[in-house]
């Protein structure tokens, strides 16, 4: 053996070494699997999603990781494909055998991942406002629900400007039972709705929409259509001098239309939400300074994005308060009921009975300018609809998703 | 009574304006070449960039729209003789490549640019009829379909490129063999195709929402058209857009916008069953 390979070997196993010994010290890192869109229609949406992630992972690491393990996160973009999401869900479960599985845009994509995570006793996370009603033991939602967006928008839409409501919404089951919900709470306040048009998704020419708006003289529209495509509505609407109030649940804080629009297009549009990026405390402040300096170049942290940064640090918790990563031992963490974290709106808990987050919701308004006011501050809602039409995941896993016309078998 | 009525017609115009002005450079494309461009929904997206690019830089909208639809053309040129050119004799290898070229672009767009940017707003302007208030800006658009539908016609039936270009359509070889340059007709006609791509996109740009994939919203209203259209692009594409936009629009008015665009779909599976090359077969025939 010449020289030079002594050397070699010696400096080599010194090497593994090494590396055997880090081994020892440090356990294999925690790893979230994470499917958000950063590339097809809904990638500028998606892409604060993949930042606030990022951006939490890296604080706790920083900070010593979850109970000593360095987090590890991996991120696939499923780019809007239904398809792709159930591949990229196997492919995390089964492959990288993830920890926790966070993610989804479109309730459909959460509809498409649902029944495999079920399979498995894998936690999920689905980080955006929806349509509500899914009650299953996998899933944690961590965005606010019909509850929490229309249950204070529509009665405060119906208070300022009439009971006469015209509905644009995507033709999928996120537009369809938003629009079914609009329908009850009008109902309850003796509102009517004068019109009701589905979208196909992919549609981005309005004129006839329009004018069907104009035949039906409603006092105001719920624009919760949904995408690149279907936001021209904003833009042909106000060429077309509407000038209609709107509402919305999804609108300025989650697609900041408000930004990529240019004036006046979103004037006068009403959304409720637990997170604005125009939210003005100590707490926002900091969170959003944290965010700027990781992330210069972003537009908006929309609501979603936030969801998903605070998603983490949810998850941090319930494996801290478990000490453990498997699902029962946070499910009994959450069961009871002191599952919460202090989140830059304000404190969040989980509620036991559905797995959804308590929010502090705000009512934003656009202004001519899209200068954004903070108009009402409802305090903590509670998400209480499941559990009132009796979803009790501490006693019963339904995996099934409740609408007002589909109810619980009692 | 006549609110009702302008009302139909604007809808009518708006759909028409729509689908000639998505169509006309996939129809010059297809008709003159055969190829099937898959990227034509990224021309229009260019053509969308470059005129809220130039906005921003304070050119005025008319101007930027002009640049945007050269721009888009030259590029058109550009990719004829880089790509396109050594796909004539394999037109299912022309798909395929225009269709990668398509995802590069939109990725690379999507990368370079970020996911999306700030609209430019469209330009102020509306009218009352009764009830009803409409955009100008719409009504543009359909003066603009028709002058696009007159400036193809006068460009291939009353000029010397349009002779030519014409003979070079019916019979390359021939057209070679007595003096045409047929691969210089072949690259000036699809920059013309790429450039009304491009106007159509700078065209809707001030409307729409801008993202690296918009070209997309356009690619269903495009393909419809020239396939009921057919290969040609002064007998089909205007007839098959009018015919389209009367069934979108009936429908869309008295069911709404899913009847509506499924009833399109029917309307041309209907028609490509009797008629498979499309309205100019019929027309063309009529004509000799």
């Amino acid at each position: 053996m010449s020289a030079f390979k002594t050397i070699l070997v010696a400096a080599s196993s010194i090497a593994l070494l090494a590396c055997a010994a880090t081994g020892v010290q440090a356990a294999d890192p925690l790893k979230i699997g994470l499917m958000e869109d950063i590339s097809g229609d809904l990638a500028f949406m998606g892409m604060p999603k993949l930042h606030g992630s990022q951006l939490a992972v890296e604080e706790i690491n920083k900070g010593g990781g979850i109970l000593g393990r360095q987090v590890e996160l991996i991120h696939l973009d499923p780019q809007g494909d239904n398809a792709r999401y159930q591949e990229f869900t196997r492919r995390l479960l089964n492959r990288d055998k993830v920890d926790v599985l966070i993610g989804g845009i479109t309730s459909a994509s959460r509809e498409a991942v649902r029944p495999i995570v079920n399979r498995t006793k894998t936690p999920y996370f689905y980080t955006n406002q929806y349509e509500g009603g899914v009650c299953d033991a996998n899933m944690i939602s961590m965005g606010a629900v019909p509850e929490q967006q229309f249950s204070t928008l529509i009665p405060w839409m119906v208070e300022k400007f009439g009971k006469k409501v015209y509905v644009v919404a995507a033709d999928y089951n996120f537009g369809q039972i938003s629009a079914e919900w609009n329908r009850k709470i009008l109902k309850d306040l003796g509102g009517t709705v004068v019109g009701e048009e589905f979208i196909p998704l992919g549609v981005s020419q309005f004129a006839q929409t329009i004018q069907n708006i104009q035949k039906a003289k409603p006092d105001w529209i719920l624009t919760i259509n949904v995408g690149a495509a279907q936001d021209s509505f904003f833009e042909q609407a106000a060429a077309a001098k509407l000038n209609l109030p709107m509402g919305s649940s999804i609108k300025i804080m989650l697609g900041f239309e408000h930004k990529r629009f240019a004036p006046p297009a979103l004037n006068n549009m009403h959304v409720t939400a637990n997170w604005f990026e125009e939210i003005d405390t100590p707490e926002a402040n900091a969170f959003k300074k944290r965010w700027h300096a990781k992330f210069p170049d972003e537009i908006y942290i929309n609501d979603m994005g936030y969801n998903a940064y605070h998603a983490i640090y949810m998850y941090k918790m319930l494996v801290e308060q478990a000490k453990s990563t498997k699902l029962d031992d946070l499910r009994k963490v959450i069961a009871t009921g002191k599952a919460c974290i202090d989140a830059a709106e304000g404190q969040v808990c989980i509620d036991p009975k559905s797995q959804h987050t308590s929010h502090r919701m705000r009512l934003g308004s656009g202004g001519p300018k899209h200068e954004i006011s903070v108009d009402k501050d409802y305090g903590t809602i509670q998400p209480y609809w499941l559990s009132e039409i009796g979803c009790d995941l501490t006693k019963k896993n339904d995996k099934d998703q409740y609408t007002p016309t589909h109810l619980p078998k009692k | 009574m006549l609110s009702e009525l302008f009302s139909l017609f604007y809808q009518f115009a708006d759909v028409f304006a729509f689908l000639v002005l998505a169509s006309a450079g996939l129809a010059i494309v297809f008709g003159m070449m055969g190829v099937i461009n898959m990227a034509h929904g990224e021309f229009i997206m260019c053509g969308a960039y470059v005129t809220v690019g130039l906005v921003n830089l304070g050119v005025p909208l008319p101007v930027a729209q002009i640049v945007a639809a050269i721009t888009a053309g030259l590029i058109g040129i550009l990719i004829e003789i880089l790509v396109v050119r050594r796909f004539y004799k394999r037109p299912l290898d022309s798909l395929l490549a225009t269709w990668g070229l398509s995802l590069i672009v939109t990725q690379g767009m999507l990368i370079v640019v970020g996911s999306s940017i700030r609209g430019i707003g469209t330009p102020e302007g509306s009218f009352a009829v009764g009830d009803y208030t409409f955009s100008t800006y719409r009504m543009i658009l359909f003066a603009c379909a028709l002058a696009v539908l007159v400036g193809i016609y006068v460009l291939f039936m009353r000029t010397r490129f349009g002779i030519i270009a014409r003979a070079t359509m019916q019979n390359a070889g021939m057209a070679q063999a007595l003096g045409a340059r047929t691969g210089r007709i072949y690259a000036v006609s699809f920059g013309i195709g790429a450039g009304l791509a491009g106007l159509c996109g700078a065209l809707y740009a001030p409307t729409m929402t801008l993202i690296p994939t918009m070209g997309a919203t356009f690619i269903v209203e495009s393909f419809v058209t020239v396939v009921v259209g057919g290969a040609n692009v002064l007998l089909g594409t205007a007839p098959a857009a009018m015919l389209l936009a009367l069934v979108r629009m009936s429908l869309n008015a008295s069911y709404g916008q899913i009847i509506g665009q499924i009833g399109m779909l029917f309307a041309v599976i209907a028609i490509i069953r009797i008629l498979p090359e499309g309205f100019s077969s019929i027309l063309a025939r009529r004509g000799r």
